[in-house]
């Protein structure tokens, strides 16, 4: 490893390190004085300026990624950087909803530590190590706890910290574990050499243990059931953008890295091309192990569409609901991750394998058109909340009341986004969740996946209820006070831009799905 | 060309929700003008497609990846179900004239509304087909939950609920026929040759067939229909007895039937003579027909007697999609063109008409009110849509159900038997209701004659007169001339039996 290569492949992160250093020099040093409506706009735009340097820097990047010896540490390209695009665009979106927040007079230090924890989230997008990917999973946690944490003034949010933060370490301590197991299986911290150990000495007991441990741990990050238990309660006090953050971009980078541990520990890269004997030996082993994932993978997402969507069903914080659809909105996505080859060419080993590269990236893709969309929506409905919230001193759903008099742009706009989130076509949502299905059952009809495809469409179908009953406050019901709420101009332009986004991806989706098709190779 | 029926009503209906609040004029002038122009387009369709087969107005590949087309195209059925649209949109703004709660956004989701049914009637992609219908969805709820009567939320809710659940049923379907056609195109015409296995039919096909079919009220996941027809302001519930609950109806028989045909085989296994889904649902019909009617007889409200109606009227429609034949099916088609246009009639007159003059639908009440002296106009309208929804020959009615009678007596004789039970009861119900709030000869009492007199009911309005005339007529023309009609419907119904070429 020479350091310009270092240099050249964390170009991204460096570009958001140096904007936090930015944002930190400028807001302290020349903006103390001024008022914090001025330090929050300027420490935004320079965070989001930031953010656009980042994107530039992704999308500069070419070669192999960073290599330590032989060994690949930090991937680009591909997955990697539709992650990484995603996750800088969707900071940049959360950093514009604060400029009209009230809740901190530090924006800088806000931004700071909002751009720091992104450039985690790169860094586990990209990487292939697993201690890389503990360091950048760290950097985001601890990154999310401070943000959770930033209404210094208010006690729920120093509540929802805590709870995040006890919940987050024992996650950790349980990722930890996980590691620590592939690292004893196989001698090595580094994916491609743990998938080689694992195939050429067959699956182990022990295996399935780290499997269990790094879901676990991983499930947290994702909030899938029965790790999940932060998530109302952090969704409820954390500062609206700091919400939306967690909801969004935290969300893309956890699904990234997991989709990176599921694809490449197991998926039999270039090197079954030695003697037939040994790759059929390979090609079996890995499909076990790639089983014992699938299987726990399964049963958290069934558990988590369950959960999520019924527990939502009685909620009356807007702010709780969002957090049990985005458990339901986790089991939706792991079943994409975990059908992605579960049950394709049982028997034969080299049915395995030949079915297995394209159906897999078909699968990834829609894994990450599905919490890109969903990452976007969510923003807009947190954006939506914070206004509401604003003006009415609460997220309870009666708050939305007679929202189509006060303010029918808002209006307008939480419907789109609901009715997205449901699945409602021509609404994006629709398009990812059927996207995902589609790609489920393209991968293995088998009658697992088609029964948890059917349970998954059963479950949005309850889901419905639920975003109706918000919308039923906003435009049936009438209203108890009817005095004008007013959005700022900026969070409205943001707000509206994101509804117009998800309402024209959602009538032309081929447009996400080729760019998206357009980062992996063509076969 | 009939494409812009769509195109027009979305729109119109963004145009509607832009327009100021305080002009409810103008969004009702818009509104009109917009549903007259796809009126006008439906029927040049209609007028352009006859004696032509199925003719694509426009095919383009809307997800590649995933071979979905943007296909829409018309053949016989569509351009009757597009006329009967037409129709329905025209009348029920006519009928919503008096609407003075958020006016322009009524008529901007009434839009909507109509703009998804058009696209559903024109789809001929499995997958376009079913974004429009989900389309529909959303402004149904809203139209009923804002401006509706009688627990119109509870009705609301249940009428999405119940769609959602019967839309996810056939996406469900329609991902598993994706998923294991392999001819990576959803076009409705590809996938007709994509030769589905029998074993694959046989549980798809009910699937797809129920979740169409609780739109279509089939018993006994039709009661959504009589708690939402009664909970919606007049418009919307002739638009849902009149082209939503043809929607299904429509799926049914172009995504159920015309996909999976082996659907109906017999199971092989027949346990007391139900050996098929086909027995299974011909049965499910029949009891809708004869329950629905049944019920009807024995309801106090005057907007239920109807809305259980419907749910016999739908009945029929579904009795002769199980036919299988051309004779019972094209009645099928023509039931779902006749009970649109008498269902809706009779909901302005009960809805519109009557109770928005006398704030009561309770036949007790009306019973004192001697309507047929004091609104001679909805009487008699109400007396020519009864007598053509009991079937009376020279209108619609009679054709339809006759032809689907004749369709059932080639398959089951018994089939017909049962269903004609629910025909004289369908006279019975007519008959009370029609005697209970026009004709009866209760005595009034001086109080009620002196409050007559003072407070006369208002007069009949140009836009009752129109609507009533344009629905009679429609009627009676499909009733006098039915020759004309069948020469439409029946080649498509043909091409969609002999399978693949639909």
């Amino acid at each position: 490893m020479n350091f310009s290569e270092l240099f050249r492949v964390t170009l991204p992160e460096t570009m958001l390190e140096l904007a936090a250093l930015l944002v930190l020099v400028v807001d302290l040093g020349l903006l103390q004085k001024t008022s914090a409506k001025l330090r929050a706009t300027v420490a935004a735009l320079v965070g989001a300026a930031g953010c656009c340097a980042a994107l530039w820097a992704v999308s500069i990047q070419a070669g192999s990624g960073l290599h330590v010896g032989q060994n690949l540490v930090l991937a680009n390209g591909g997955s990697a950087a539709i992650a990484q695009i995603g996750i800088l665009v969707l900071t940049a979106l959360t950093l514009l909803l604060l400029i009209d927040s009230v809740f901190t007079r530090h924006a800088g230090e806000y931004v700071a530590v909002v751009l720091m924890t992104a450039s985690g989230g790169l860094i586990i997008s990209a990487a292939q190590d697993l201690l890389v990917i503990f360091v950048g999973l760290e950097l985001l946690s601890l990154g999310l706890y401070i943000l959770t944490a930033f209404a210094k003034s208010s006690a729920k949010s120093a509540e929802a910290a805590v709870k995040y933060y006890l919940f987050g370490g024992m996650s950790a301590a349980f990722l930890l574990f996980g590691f620590s197991y592939f690292y004893g299986l196989s001698g090595s911290t580094n994916l491609l050499e743990i998938q080689r150990a694992i195939a050429t000495s067959g699956p182990s007991p022990l295996l399935f243990i780290a499997w269990i441990l790094v879901v676990a741990g991983l499930g947290f990050k994702v909030a899938a059931f029965p790790f999940h238990l932060w998530a109302p309660d952090t969704y409820e006090g954390a500062p609206a953008p700091a919400a939306a953050f967690i909801a969004s971009v935290s969300k893309v980078a956890s699904f990234a890295l997991l989709l990176t541990l599921s694809v490449n520990l197991l998926m039999p890269g270039g090197l079954i091309e030695s003697d037939k004997a040994s790759a059929e030996e390979f090609l079996r082993n890995s499909y076990h192990a790639w089983h014992s994932l699938a299987l726990i993978l399964l049963v958290v997402a069934a558990a988590s569409m369950i959960a999520g969507n019924l527990a939502a069903l009685v909620q009356v914080s807007v702010r709780r609901l969002l957090a049990y659809s985005a458990i339901a909105h986790a089991g939706y996505i792991l079943l994409g991750i975990g059908t992605q080859q579960a049950f394709t060419g049982q028997g034969s080993p080299f049915a395995f394998y030949l079915t297995t590269t394209g159906p897999a990236l078909r699968s990834a893709e829609a894994v990450l058109y599905y919490v890109l969309t969903y990452g976007l929506t969510t923003i807009g409905a947190f954006g939506v909340v914070s206004i509401v919230e604003h003006a009415t001193g609460s997220d309870r759903i009666d708050s939305f009341l007679g929202l189509h008099k006060r303010n029918p742009l808002l209006a307008a706009v939480l419907l789109i986004l609901f009715l997205s989130l449901a699945g409602i076509p021509p609404l994006i949502g629709f398009w990812a969740k059927f996207n995902l299905f589609a790609a489920v059952l393209g991968v293995s009809a088998g009658t697992i996946p088609f029964a948890l495809v059917a349970l998954a469409v059963a479950m949005s179908a309850v889901s419905l209820y639920y975003y109706l009953q918000v919308l039923k406050r906003a435009y049936v019901m009438p209203a108890i006070d009817e005095t004008p709420i007013k959005g700022s101009p900026v969070t409205m332009a943001v707000l509206v831009a994101i509804a117009a986004t998800v309402l024209l991806l959602g009538c032309f989706p081929a447009l996400l799905q080729n760019w998206i098709a357009s980062f992996y190779p063509a076969f | 060309m009939l494409a812009w029926s769509i195109y027009l009503s979305f729109a119109g209906a963004l145009l509607l929700a832009l327009v100021p609040k305080d002009k409810p004029a103008l969004a009702r002038w818009l509104a009109l003008a917009v549903a007259v122009a796809g009126l006008a387009l439906s029927v040049a369709g209609f007028i352009a497609g006859m004696g032509q087969g199925r003719m694509i107005i426009v095919d383009l590949l809307w997800v590649p990846s995933m071979g979905i087309h943007y296909l829409l195209a018309d053949d016989g059925i569509s351009r009757v179900l597009v006329l009967l649209t037409g129709l329905a949109a025209v009348a029920g703004i006519l009928f919503s004239w008096d609407i003075e709660h958020r006016t322009n956004e009524f008529f901007a989701f009434f839009l909507a509304l109509i703009g998804g049914v058009y696209g559903v009637f024109l789809s001929f992609d499995l997958f376009l087909l079913f974004v429009f219908y989900e389309i529909a969805i959303v402004p149904k709820y809203f139209l009923i939950a804002i401006w509706g009567s009688t627990r119109r939320e509870y009705a609301a809710m249940k009428l999405a609920l119940y769609s959602f659940v019967g839309s996810a049923m056939v996406l469900i379907g329609l991902l598993a026929a994706y998923a294991t056609s392999g001819s990576h195109s959803t076009s409705l015409i590809d996938l007709g040759h994509a030769n589905f296995s029998v074993g694959f039919q046989m549980w798809c096909f009910p699937l797809v067939f129920i979740g169409f079919a609780i739109l279509a009220g089939m018993w006994p996941f039709h009661t959504w229909a009589p708690t939402g027809h009664v909970a919606a302001p007049t418009a919307a519930s002739m638009l849902l007895a009149g082209v939503v609950m043809k929607l299904g109806a429509y799926g049914c028989l172009r995504a159920g039937i015309g996909l999976f045909p082996h659907g109906l085989d017999p199971w092989g296994v027949s346990f007391l003579g139900v050996g098929s889904w086909r027995d299974v649902f011909a049965i499910l019909a029949i009891l809708g027909i004869v329950y629905g009617a049944l019920v009807a007889l024995a309801q106090t409200d005057f907007k239920f007697v109807i809305g259980y109606s419907s749910v016999s009227h739908m009945g029929f429609v579904l009795l002769g999609l199980m036919t299988l034949n051309q004779i019972g099916m094209t009645g099928a088609v023509m039931q779902m063109f006749s009970h649109g246009i008498l269902a809706g009639l009779l909901f302005a007159i009960v809805g519109r008409i009557v109770y928005a003059r006398t704030h009561t639908r309770q036949l007790a009440d009306l019973e004192q009110l001697h309507l047929s002296k004091r609104l001679p106009f909805a009487a008699w309208a109400f007396v020519i849509a009864g007598m053509a929804s009991m079937g009376l020959p020279g209108f619609s009615g009679f054709v339809a159900e006759l032809q689907v009678l004749v369709g059932a007596w080639m398959v089951k004789p018994w089939w017909v038997a049962a269903a004609g039970v629910g025909i004289v009861v369908g006279v019975a119900y007519t008959w009370r209701a029609m005697q209970k709030a026009f004709f009866s000869d209760a005595p009034s009492t001086p109080h009620q004659l002196e409050q007559d007199q003072e407070h006369p009911l208002a007069a009949i309005t140009w836009p009752e007169v129109t609507g009533v005339a344009l629905w009679g007529g429609a009627s009676l023309w499909v009733g006098r001339s039915p020759r004309s009609r069948l020469a439409t419907i029946e080649p498509a119904v043909q091409a969609l039996l002999a399978g693949g070429g639909q």
